[in-house]
């Protein structure tokens, strides 16, 4: 699923990134990349979320988020 | 001759290369003790910065690169870094990480590593780690990655005389370019680009060209093509489409993830965490919680710019008032001290009228403009700008703005120049420019004190809520412009370039970084009142000196004709008299000077709130400020706009749009109050 569904509080794994070469890399170079664990810090609905990659925030558009696809870990 | 020789061999050249928030800035604190702003916002350190320091025999030459996470360069702050790291000729390079993110911060030195930079890996935050129970085998991390590791906590000063020491000790390593493997099939595609690059003449190791070229790297095929091997990115691209239909292969996120698994397993081998309970939610995070909330977001903040207005006026005044009593008793006793040794008069006018008068009308203003200072530093400092930039990251793209631009904005209250600097790191060259043009109107601390001036006069009751009607009007007229560019200007155009940003974890500032910091820029406004200033109060006294058979700053006097050329241009907006005009046209060179012109010309701080009443009604005080608000900065503005967009056509625009604008504005105001009252 996208991560931009995900809520508050839940864990993921990225399993894949859509998008444009140019996005790709630079999220890959920020961290975010297959099989990493991102936490969903914030997610306000309807704007830009807060994830965790361990000790690190990230704010990621709505938009970006939606190219995320990510798998629910319990 | 042979004196520099010696000290050149005794100079190590080292560049702080690493991600944003790594802690470059207070490790370059540390070993300088210089006393580079650190800021706890992404894009601090828009420019290297360079210090000094002596260890031993040795002058170190330290630089402190703006952050960034890879070699491929985003946007100016990050180009500035890649460039600094590949083409200068540096002894070692310092990577500072954050030892808290390692896979990603490992991913930089890793880039490094493969194109043969002499590094040394500083892992950082390493207090952290400790509180946490990590442990980290070094020597093991040295081994592995062929590159020595040190361990600091700058902030705690641990470790940075092993850091001095292992930069010493390794300026004169020879270097090998590390050698991932990426695979058998990535390998043979490596292999022929670089058979194919054979005999190249670049600084880049060709193991390292060849890899770029497979990525993709646009710098890379740049030089290559340059050197005339065309050829090379051809076979590059074929073996990037074979590879993608044979194996299913993205070659570029194939091999950056190969990168990452080697950092993955480097950690693994040397890297020994005691698993600890399900990660909680840090106060940073509950704090985030509540700001950057869907409701209280906007509301919180707009509370926090209200605040700082409202304090920013109350105790500034008090502070004022000191000042203000103080160069009315200097020019007083100037004057009469000067009659008393028989200087002749024009002198005693010069220094009374001109100097003191003028110099000391924009004096006034330096505790207002301190605490102004003081209030943006503290929630830079505290980690909140970044979220002020994620709150209105919504707001901002209805405008056709992305979130990010929102902090060369809320930096533009203290003052323009570095404002328009700071959107360097914005990584789209649209939502940059567009960024600049309307940072203008973003009401910068220059203007407070025509504010102050008139408010103090003609709304003494209600100050600060006609200080935050201006401020908001800056705002919505940026904002408004910005709609306008983006809808009109074809080069404009095209959707907003996403969010992707990094929030700091919350600090709690030090009075020490504060007071540095608002000293810095306090320290700017008092070189401008003492050279700027200066230079146009003295020419503004000439000009209302001659010709020496008028009388002072009347209206046959230079100044007045100049004034009385421009003023019936200003009726439809309220103030028609050749004194505004002329206070406007040298605002132009720094808005404080608005204030100075109006106490040389009635006089001094004294008589200047009389005369003041005299010609202006609260209504056309209003328009006035309105118009100080709206028309061009400063020269310094314009300055810096030339330099970031690097187009007279752009400045020249922008600068006309504001005269305009501001004209245009003001008129409205007076006309419809008019109507109102």
């Amino acid at each position: 699923m996208p991560l931009i569904f995900g809520k508050s509080g839940e864990e993921f794994e990225v399993t894949t990134i859509q998008g444009g070469k140019g996005f790709l890399k630079k999220l890959m170079e920020m961290g975010i990349y297959s099989g990493i664990r991102v936490r969903i810090i914030l997610n306000p609905g309807n704007g830009p979320i807060i994830i965790a990659l361990s000790d690190t925030r990230i704010a990621l558009g709505k938009g970006m988020a939606a190219k995320i696809i990510v798998r629910k870990l319990s | 001759m042979t004196n520099a020789l010696i000290t050149k061999g005794k100079t190590i050249n080292v560049a702080l290369a690493g991600n944003p928030n790594a802690g470059k800035s207070t490790i370059f604190n540390a070993l300088t003790g210089g006393r580079a702003h650190v800021g706890n916002w992404p894009g601090v350190t828009v420019e290297k910065k360079e210090g000094r320091f002596k260890y031993k025999e040795y002058e170190f030459l330290v630089t402190d690169l703006p952050g960034t996470y890879s070699l491929t360069a985003y946007s100016i702050d990050e180009r500035i870094a890649r460039d600094y790291v590949t083409k200068e000729k540096l002894d070692v390079v310092v990577s500072v990480t954050d030892s808290t993110n390692l896979e990603r911060n490992l991913y930089l030195l890793v880039s490094f590593l493969e194109l043969g930079v002499n590094s040394v890996l500083d892992l950082n935050m390493a207090d952290i780690l400790e509180q946490r129970k990590v442990r980290v085998n070094t020597k093991k991390m040295e081994e592995l990655l062929g590159t020595p590791v040190v361990m600091t906590s700058a902030t705690k000063k641990a470790g940075l005389n092993e850091l001095k020491e292992m930069i010493i000790r390794s300026k004169d390593r020879k270097i090998q370019p590390l050698r991932i493997d990426y695979g058998k099939e990535i390998e043979e595609a490596i292999k022929k680009v670089k058979e194919s690059l054979s005999s190249i003449n670049s600084p880049y190791p060709v193991r390292f060209l060849s890899i770029k070229l497979l990525e993709g790297d646009i710098e890379i095929i740049k030089e290559v093509r340059g050197l005339g091997y065309e050829r090379s990115v051809e076979v590059a691209m074929h073996e990037g489409s074979r590879l993608e239909i044979g194996f299913g292969y993205d070659l570029e996120t194939e091999i950056i993830e190969r990168r990452y698994g080697f950092i993955e397993s480097i950690i693994r081998q040397c890297v020994r965490r005691v698993p600890t309970i399900e990660e909680k939610l840090t106060v940073s995070d509950k704090i985030d919680g509540i700001v950057t909330n869907k409701w209280l977001g906007i509301p919180i903040f707009a509370f926090l710019l209200w605040t700082t207005f409202q304090l920013t006026f109350t105790v500034g005044g008090i502070f004022a008032d000191f000042i203000d009593t103080f160069f009315g008793w200097l020019a007083e006793s100037s004057a009469i001290w000067f009659a008393s040794i028989g200087v002749p008069g024009w002198l005693s006018s010069l220094v009374g009228d001109g100097i003191i008068s003028g110099v000391g009308a924009v004096f006034v203003f330096l505790p207002t403009i301190l605490i102004l200072f003081a209030f943006l530093s503290f929630l830079e400092d505290v980690g909140y700008m970044s979220r002020a930039a994620f709150v209105m990251d919504k707001a901002m793209h209805a405008i056709g703005l992305p979130g990010k631009s929102f902090i060369p904005m809320i930096l533009g209250f203290g003052c323009n120049v570095p404002a328009i600097m700071s959107a360097r790191t914005i990584s789209s060259e649209k939502d940059r420019l567009l960024t600049i043009l309307i940072n203008p109107f973003i009401s910068c601390s220059a203007r407070l004190p025509v504010y102050v001036m008139f408010t103090g006069i003609f709304f003494k009751s209600n100050q600060g809520v006609v200080l935050f009607t201006l401020y908001m009007l800056g705002i919505a007229v940026a904002v408004l412009s910005a709609k306008l560019f983006k809808s009109t200007i074809p080069k404009l155009k095209g959707p907003v370039s996403p969010l992707v940003m990094e929030l700091p974890p919350y600090r709690i500032p030090t009075l020490k970084g504060v007071s540095i910091h608002t000293w810095e820029r306090g320290r700017e406004f008092l070189k401008k009142a003492g050279t700027i200033i200066f230079a146009g109060v003295i020419l503004i006294w000439l000009l209302a000196t001659f010709p020496m058979s008028s009388e002072y700053a009347s209206e046959t006097t230079l100044i007045g004709l100049i004034g009385k050329f421009f003023a019936p241009l200003f009726r439809p907006a309220g103030f028609p008299f050749w004194q505004a005009a002329v206070a406007l046209l040298f605002g132009i060179i720094a808005k404080e000077i608005v204030v100075g012109t109006f106490g040389t010309l009635f006089g001094g701080e004294g008589a200047l709130s009389a005369s003041l009443l005299k010609y202006f009604t609260p209504l056309s005080a209003y328009s006035f400020m309105v118009m100080s608000l709206l028309y061009i900065p400063c020269i310094a503005a314009i300055g810096v706009i030339y330099r970031e967009t690097n187009s007279w056509k752009w400045t020249t625009f922008i600068t006309a749009y504001s005269l305009v604008i501001g004209w245009v504005m003001a008129t409205v105001v007076y006309q419809v109050g008019s109507l109102l009252i």
